[in-house]
């Protein structure tokens, strides 16, 4: 089971290269936004640069407060997503404690399947993907819900 | 998002509403430079002066915005106040992908504020604030209070004045997200005179991409372009700094008010000296992986016992040479304290420091003295640099704001108008010779990215008058394409015409990908006539004796090239305005 860690943000030049990405390959959007990741300014450009990021949290708030199953457990921390069945409550966003899950303008909630897509665009090298051990198998049933 | 026509957010700062307007021309003008210039044609009053409150302030991207690779940048017109005539200005920053995010193709300003105010909008939002509080704020303190009342940090794009645009200075930028501007030519005196502090652009939007795979293809195939082929490493690794060994190795580094054309002490100030020395890191523009901003950092004692403060100055050859080299200052730590007062203030760094350095000469020619300049002003010497650049920004004294309206505007009063570095407006960090010479005084945004004149100049090429203004026409040409995607232009090596093509028909833009070069003409036609239209005569456009004085690596400037190279653009350009 693979998460993706951002250990080298210091390296953050402020592309938004791994968004982008994120944005265009995972959800079929152009957005910084309606991605999993999604990189801030923390306090003006001279104080570098945060990612907005699921820590892949288990038990994870978002996935105890979905009424529906849209969200679930990922074995090893983190959070399998069915769009079908999200009903745009927006208690997922209520209940991340790291403002990683972000609601578009309809309410729908957008947040990383920990698939690894945006790090071969990190020009700098700040992403990895980290192998946690155990099965992928939910993490491929995640990124296939979502593509 | 991905439209036939061009969806323009239209502001009227005095009845404080929006409206937007729907303009077609998709095909023909593409957006950037293009669309900047439709727009000026629709709402630009070619018969009033630069500041009249109805003059527009237009700010445009293009169709490939966002979408790919260095497709990170905004194309800003005007009415200048430098020369009251039309005129472009570029920068990057979050600028464009913000506005890309808007969902709006560009922003026209049009009106003047009664009160100095903050023009706030984003994809379903339009707020105009009442900022008196902000008016005669440092652009730092501007900076900082900005990101406190508004949301949006990291997506968002701030763009400000300092005094100097508050003052309305010829000179004044509009700096985007601290460490890019819109520099030249005076576009912070267009928002200054309009009352406008600063425009947030909140990038809150978000839009449906093409069915298939081919956009994600072609995005790939750049990004891998960009990332790992030696093609950006220049920017990436010491930025355009550079620059300056070679240029002082073939004497065409401007030192000391263009006094001369290589120094030993210039090797002080190489872009390797300010890496090793000063770099902090780098910083991209948004959208851009490349990072070729390099951010350095100058450290004071400010009290005893080991007190100090620190500021983080962003450096380029171009602000480098301006307040170091062409003032006789090489330490790099000095030229960072004069890039930041002069920032502090709005200026346009490069057009501050040549109009220093000639009033340093004019001071030590007796044609001015302390009455004027307040303090004694002597080549290197970056303590009173740090004041006169200050006084230059804040419009000190009668003559500072003079000086600040352009060098020759001073040197007509005072004297000294053959040693004004002068080319259309201050000089660009470039003493190569007449090609350039001859590009940046007629160029229509009188920059060295008009055409690449600087480096023609360095090519064993033989003189010949048509052949240079065949090469300065088509660059020119070639450049406003890219412009008008907005594409920055250190990627004019990767966006060739088939690659340009290819991403423009991922996107579904067939049109504009089958006839990118009449479009590239077109344009071109229509920036000339709007320039022509509003006063310019090359015939009425001189090149100071200074330059005629330079000695590069291939000896004396010659003048009669020099001259016939002159007559030849103009004629050309003359041409290019009367083409429909």
């Amino acid at each position: 089971m693979k998460t993706l860690t951002t250990p080298r943000m210091e390296r953050c030049i402020g592309c938004h290269s791994c968004s982008l990405a994120c944005g265009r390959l995972i959800h079929k959007r152009l957005s910084w936004d309606t991605a999993g990741i999604r990189i801030i300014s923390s306090g003006g450009l001279s104080t570098g640069f945060e990612a907005r990021i699921c820590l892949a949290c288990n038990p994870a708030p978002c996935t105890q407060s979905c009424p529906t199953g849209a969200y679930s457990q990922r074995r090893g921390g983190g959070v399998v997503v069915k769009k079908k069945l999200c009903i745009l409550c927006g208690r997922c966003e209520a209940a991340c404690p790291v403002n990683a899950v972000y609601l578009d303008d309809r309410g729908e909630p957008f947040v990383c399947i920990h698939c690894g897509r945006c790090v071969e665009y990190c020009p700098h090298d700040c992403l990895e993907l980290h192998d946690m051990g155990g099965s992928d198998v939910e993490e491929k049933e995640g990124e296939k819900e979502e593509s | 998002m991905i439209r036939d026509h061009f969806r323009i957010l239209k502001l009227d700062l005095l009845s404080k509403k929006g409206d937007v307007v729907s303009v077609g021309g998709r095909d023909d003008f593409c957006g950037g430079s293009g669309l900047a210039a439709l727009l000026f044609q629709k709402y630009g009053r070619i018969d009033r002066t630069w500041n009249d409150p109805d003059q527009p302030l237009i700010f445009a991207i293009g169709p490939l915005t966002g979408y790919f690779p260095l497709m990170s940048k905004t194309v800003c017109a005007f009415k200048s106040p430098y020369h009251d005539q039309y005129a472009e200005s570029h920068a990057g920053g979050r600028s464009a992908l913000s506005l890309r995010f808007t969902g709006y193709d560009a922003l026209v300003i049009v009106g003047r504020a009664e009160k100095p105010s903050v023009v706030t909008f984003g994809s379903r939002h339009l707020e105009i604030k009442d900022v008196q509080y902000l008016w005669g704020l440092d652009l730092h303190s501007t900076g900082k209070m900005l990101r406190r009342m508004f949301t949006g940090a990291g997506h968002r794009s701030i763009l400000r004045i300092g005094p100097a645009g508050e003052n309305c200075s010829a000179m004044a930028c509009i700096n985007v997200d601290t460490y890019r501007h819109f520099g030249r030519l005076g576009p912070g005196a267009a928002m200054g005179a309009k009352n406008l502090k600063a425009i947030v652009i909140i990038g809150d939007g978000s839009f449906a991409l093409p069915e298939g795979k081919a956009y994600s293809k072609v995005f790939k195939d750049v990004y891998n372009q960009v990332t790992t082929t030696d093609m950006m490493h220049k920017y990436h690794n010491l930025g355009t700094p550079a620059n300056v060994a070679t240029l002082n190795k073939i004497k065409a580094m401007p030192y000391r008010n263009l006094q001369k054309t290589s120094d030993e002490t210039i090797y002080d100030m190489t872009g390797e000296q300010f890496a090793d020395k000063t770099l902090l890191r780098n910083m991209a523009c948004a959208g851009c992986p490349v990072g070729c901003i390099h951010v350095g950092f100058v450290r004071e004692k400010f009290m005893e016992p080991n007190q100090y403060l620190y500021r983080q100055v962003s450096y380029d050859h171009e602000p480098n040479f301006a307040v170091g080299s062409m003032l006789g200052v090489t330490d790099p730590f000095s030229i960072l304290s004069l890039i930041d007062v002069t920032e502090k203030t709005g200026l346009d760094v490069m057009s501050a420091g040549v109009a220093i350095a000639w009033a340093t000469e004019a001071f030590e020619k007796g044609l001015i003295k302390e009455d004027k300049t307040i303090i004694e002003l002597k080549f290197g010497d970056a303590k009173a640099y740090v004041r006169a650049l200050n006084y230059l920004g804040t419009a000190a004294n009668d003559f500072y704001r003079l000086l600040g309206q352009g060098t020759l505007k001073a040197a007509q009063q005072y004297g000294g108008q053959d040693f004004a570095c002068i080319l259309g407006q201050e000089m660009a960090g470039y003493a190569t010779g007449e090609v350039f010479f001859v590009s940046q005084a007629l160029g229509l945004r009188h920059s060295h990215l008009d055409a690449g004149g600087y480096a023609y100049d360095q090519k064993p090429i033989e003189k010949d008058e048509t052949k240079a203004v065949d090469f300065l026409v088509k660059d020119e040409e070639e450049r406003i394409l890219l412009t008008s995607m907005v594409s920055c232009l250190f990627a004019r090596e990767v966006y060739k015409p088939q690659l340009l093509a290819d991403c423009l028909i991922s996107l579904g833009y067939t049109g504009l990908a089958n006839s990118m070069t009449e479009i590239a003409g077109r344009i071109q036609s229509l920036r000339w006539r709007l320039r022509r239209s509003t006063g310019f005569d090359p015939a009425t456009v001189t090149i100071p004796k200074r330059f005629t004085e330079v000695v590069t690596f291939k000896g004396p400037v010659d003048l009669d090239y020099l001259n016939s190279l002159k007559d030849a653009y103009s004629k050309r350009i003359l041409e290019l305005a009367k083409q429909d």
